[in-house]
């Protein structure tokens, strides 16, 4: 061995010496990027009968869990956005952010069910099974509204801005009567206050709306990208892709030959993406570029950004900072609302405990980001989404909340600063 | 100037009295309230006040109070004593019984256990609950107190996840190893586990030759006359039998009382409150604060999990799905905990006491008399259904509606009481009491008490 390799090796051990935490968590990493490699080349490392490493896993499945990671991921990002501005601008840990998050699902899926009622000639007797989102027997279903964002895209409109702008309301009025008292409070105090909101909103909503699971859309159209001997092409139903693979696609159904290298026999379909999914990741990113914008290039965002930063210095410097404190709550809390209900669009279902099960996932990333910082939030969120889904590689399904929840507690031990490493918070 | 001050104030004028005999007063009074207006709901409820139907209503508020007073007591070990934002002790619960469950289960049942006997199962779980409490605190504690609330929260979802999740449903313990023999294991997953060896086992071989199945065989001496008087005067068999096992967890409560009495005088208390104040300073002062962090909340887990034993294990059946073991019951106990003042051991009976009788137990005590008492009929199915008459200024379905979901909004009420103490009386009832910082008592030649003892500093005041 040469003195130089021989001062590598000892550089490296005294980085593991100096910072474990890294080494451990980089060994840990770098074994599962070995262990995804050898499953999707099909390989398996034996030592004795023990199978370490590797296994089996077709792209097309990691292709599609990295989709749905992305897609819940975003979500939870854009929801982690306000809780990461009250929580560095308010200080205090806002337990019931996943409770606005379901009260603007449930508010805006309740608008665009009348109005998907009222566009397709089911209103009459129907207004309050409309209202309750089917609550009522006898109310029309998901299926009678045909209610997605291609068959009726004015509802989800409607149904967005009225999630977006009743949790603003929500948010203004919690915040004038439980928060704006014990603005001086420390922050366990509004942290338990806000478990009471939690509790409070969430019990209210069951008490309207009943306390069942409830299908929200009828089923949409998608596109699945898929093989076709050898080429890759996008098709909006399998009967068009089977038909294209037999000789030619059916005429008047959407059909597109991507342009790509030749797959060879290559003929099986590599993902399927639905409408509802797709509007939950364009919409999200829209909704994060004038967020951007709006902190970026705006007066009052270098106020919001100064008020994080430093509070008193903000207020010495004539930042009026209970305006900001109420422009973090319009901001945070209409994105809270339409999170929540572009998440139930995009699966479909709605029930009392959406934002409670999301919650902690919310932490999670806003803790991983960086408390404060709304780029760590979204970051945050795509990494915890990817995290709760991928995990399924190696892990059987019943346990990937809780290894996203491990992953957030691994995360504040080994950098509770966040990887953009936010602001501090009492 | 809310009730609570007024409550509070009272005090002062027992200013002379010992404070033991204050404390067991101020019990003995809440819970004689507590007892005559549920009297009075009996009476005015469909029973109409039959004798039997009244021991069985306080019996059973007792039962409750008890089972709150008992994990209040634990949480006030890791919040008001040391100030540790546990809000996992839902998931302490779980272990403990869990691992009660697994020590205790005959190796026949399905899912199988060790088969081991009742006290072994007691220790067991205590002691599963402080390892998995001293493997959280060991690098939690380092966190701020937020994140110790999220850290502990997420734990006790995962410790529920895990037993649900059917990865864990049957295994087997030691299953490669040689010379170690094989241990089959199981959580049961959603199907639960069923827990014939039990806490409420001997209660009932006090009054059964056959504990396990009281049908199946005789009463024994003391069961026939027990509950051969008591039956005279109107009292079911079953109600005789949940009050002996009440009685044994208000023993329990006054053991975690007088434990948490002795560790508060003892200097490793004083530690514990000096850390509650100023972390920084205990550490000035040459005390490794994570060592005691760690002890203190290695014991009030182990308290949480016999608790969890006492509450869950005595049904003879437990499943990841039970309330016992949501988020919820930690919030629950921390309620309980607010009202009656983090920091006092009184507080914690009391406020377990109050939390149980008139929040957890009084709705649905309310519910049944207003629905008695004003023949609402069938509740509407739907609040659509409930709103619309309202509109023609007919109050009834409504009525019917929110007494028919009066579970529901329970919960509303719990939140609007915990923002509403957390805004006004955060301290609670009694956690603002003058605490004795010195360990000799503070009395002058002429055994006068000196008008201001030390005063325990907790802050908060002049927030109104």
């Amino acid at each position: 061995m040469s003195g130089a390799q021989i001062d590598r090796l000892a550089s490296v051990g005294s980085a593991v010496v100096e910072r474990p935490k890294l080494a451990l968590v980089s060994v840990l990493g770098g074994l599962l990027a070995v262990d995804l490699l050898f499953r999707l080349v099909g390989f398996r490392l034996f030592v004795g009968p023990v199978g370490l490493l590797g296994g089996q896993l077709a792209v097309e499945r990691l292709l599609t869990l990295v989709w749905n990671g992305v897609v819940v991921g975003l979500g939870i990002g854009l929801a982690g956005i306000g809780l990461s501005m009250t929580y560095s601008i308010l200080r205090f840990a806002n337990f019931a952010h996943g409770d606005y998050i379901t009260s603007g699902a449930f508010a805006g899926w309740a608008i665009a069910w009348l109005v998907a009622g009222v566009t397709s000639g089911n209103l009459a007797g129907n207004l309050g099974g409309l209202l309750l989102i089917g609550e009522t027997s006898g109310a029309p279903s998901s299926s009678d509204l045909g209610i997605n964002v291609v068959g009726t895209p004015l509802a989800i409109v409607v149904g967005l801005l009225v999630a977006g702008v009743f949790t603003i309301a929500l948010a203004l009025a919690i915040d004038r009567v439980v928060y704006r008292p014990m603005r001086d409070a420390e922050g366990i105090a509004l942290l338990i206050a806000s478990i009471g909101v939690a509790l409070a909103l969430r019990y209210v909503i069951v008490f309207i709306f009943g306390g069942a699971n409830r299908g929200l859309t009828a089923s949409g159209p998608k596109l699945i990208l898929a093989g076709v001997n050898g080429k890759l092409a996008v098709a909006a139903n399998q009967e068009t892709l089977t038909a294209a693979r037999q000789g030619g696609p059916t005429a008047g159904e959407f059909y597109l030959r991507l342009p790509l290298v030749d797959l060879g026999a290559y003929s099986r379909e590599v993902l399927s993406v639905t409408s509802s999914e797709l509007t939950l990741v364009g919409l999200s990113l829209a909704l994060m570029l004038g967020l951007h914008l709006l902190l970026q290039r705006t007066k009052l965002g270098t106020a919001m950004r100064a008020t994080a930063d430093n509070q008193d210095l903000a207020r010495v410097t004539g930042i009026p900072t209970e305006r900001v404190v109420r422009a973090t709550w319009v901001v945070g809390a209409g994105l809270a609302g339409a999170s929540g209900f572009l998440l139930a669009l995009e699966r479909g279902t709605l029930s009392f405990n959406l934002g409670w099960l999301l919650l902690l996932l919310i932490f999670a990333a806003v803790i991983l980001g960086g408390i404060g910082s709304i780029y760590g939030a979204i970051v945050g969120g795509i990494l915890i989404g990817l995290t709760n889904s991928m995990s399924l590689v190696w892990i059987p399904s019943s346990l990937s909340t809780a290894a996203a929840f491990l992953i957030m507690i691994f995360v504040l031990l080994l950098k509770p600063d966040g990887l953009f490493g936010g602001v501090t918070t009492a | 100037m809310t009730v609570a001050d007024a409550i509070a104030e009272q005090f002062d004028r027992f200013e002379d009295t010992p404070q033991w005999l204050v404390d067991v007063g101020l019990i003995a009074a809440t819970m004689g309230g507590i007892y005559l207006l549920f009297t009075i709901f009996t009476i005015l409820g469909p029973s109409r006040g039959a004798f039997g139907a009244i021991v069985n209503n306080l019996q059973s508020i007792t039962f409750w109070t008890a089972l709150y007073a008992m994990m209040v007591l634990a949480l006030n070990l890791h919040w008001g004593y040391t100030g540790l934002f546990n809000i996992g002790v839902a998931g302490f619960m779980a272990v403990g019984v869990y691992a009660f469950a697994a020590l205790t289960v005959p190796p026949t049942a399905n899912p199988p256990g060790l088969g081991l006997p009742l006290w072994v199962g007691l220790l067991g779980g205590m002691v599963a609950a402080a390892l998995v409490g001293a493997v959280t605190a060991l690098p939690a504690l380092r966190l701020r107190a937020d994140y110790l609330a999220i850290v502990t929260v997420a734990l006790s979802e995962i410790i529920r996840l895990a037993f649900l999740s059917t990865v864990l449903e049957r295994f087997t313990l030691f299953a490669n190893v040689d010379f170690v023999p094989d241990v089959p294991l199981g959580t049961g997953a959603g199907r639960g586990i069923n827990i014939p060896v039990n806490p409420s086992i001997p209660v009932k071989a006090l009054f059964y030759t056959n504990p396990s199945n009281p049908a199946s065989g005789g009463r024994t001496g003391f069961g026939s006359l027990a509950l051969g008087v008591f039956e005279a005067v109107g009292v079911r068999e079953t109600v005789v039998v949940s009050l002996a096992y009440t009685i044994v967890l208000i023993a329990v409560v006054a053991a975690f009382y007088w434990l948490l009495v002795r560790v508060g005088n003892s200097p490793f208390g004083r530690v514990l409150k000096a850390i509650r104040e100023d972390e920084l300073v205990a550490n000035s002062l040459g005390k490794d604060t994570r060592l005691f962090k760690i002890k203190v909340f290695m014991l009030g887990c182990a308290l949480m999990g016999l608790g969890g034993i006492l509450w869950e294990a005595q049904r003879g059946f437990t499943d990841p799905t039970s309330t016992t073991f949501r988020p919820i019951q930690t919030f629950y106990i921390f309620v309980a905990l607010i009202i009656g003042g983090a920091g006092s051991n009184t507080g914690s009976v009391l406020g377990g006491a109050l939390f149980a009788s008139l929040l957890f137990q009084g709705p649905l005590f309310v519910s049944r008399i207003v629905s008695f008492l004003l023949d609402l009929g069938s509740a509407p199915s739907s609040f659509a259904d409930a709103v619309g008459p309202l509109l023609a200024l007919e109050v009834g379905p409504f009525l019917a509606y929110t007494m028919n979901n009066i579970e529901d909004l329970r919960f509303v009420l719990l939140g609007i009481v915990l923002v509403y103490l957390m805004q006004n009386r955060p301290e609670g009832l009694l956690g603002h009491r003058k605490e004795v910082a010195a360990s000799v008592p503070l009395v002058d030649r002429k055994g006068n008490r000196p008008r201001e003892a030390a005063a325990d500093g907790g802050g908060g005041d002049g927030d109104e």
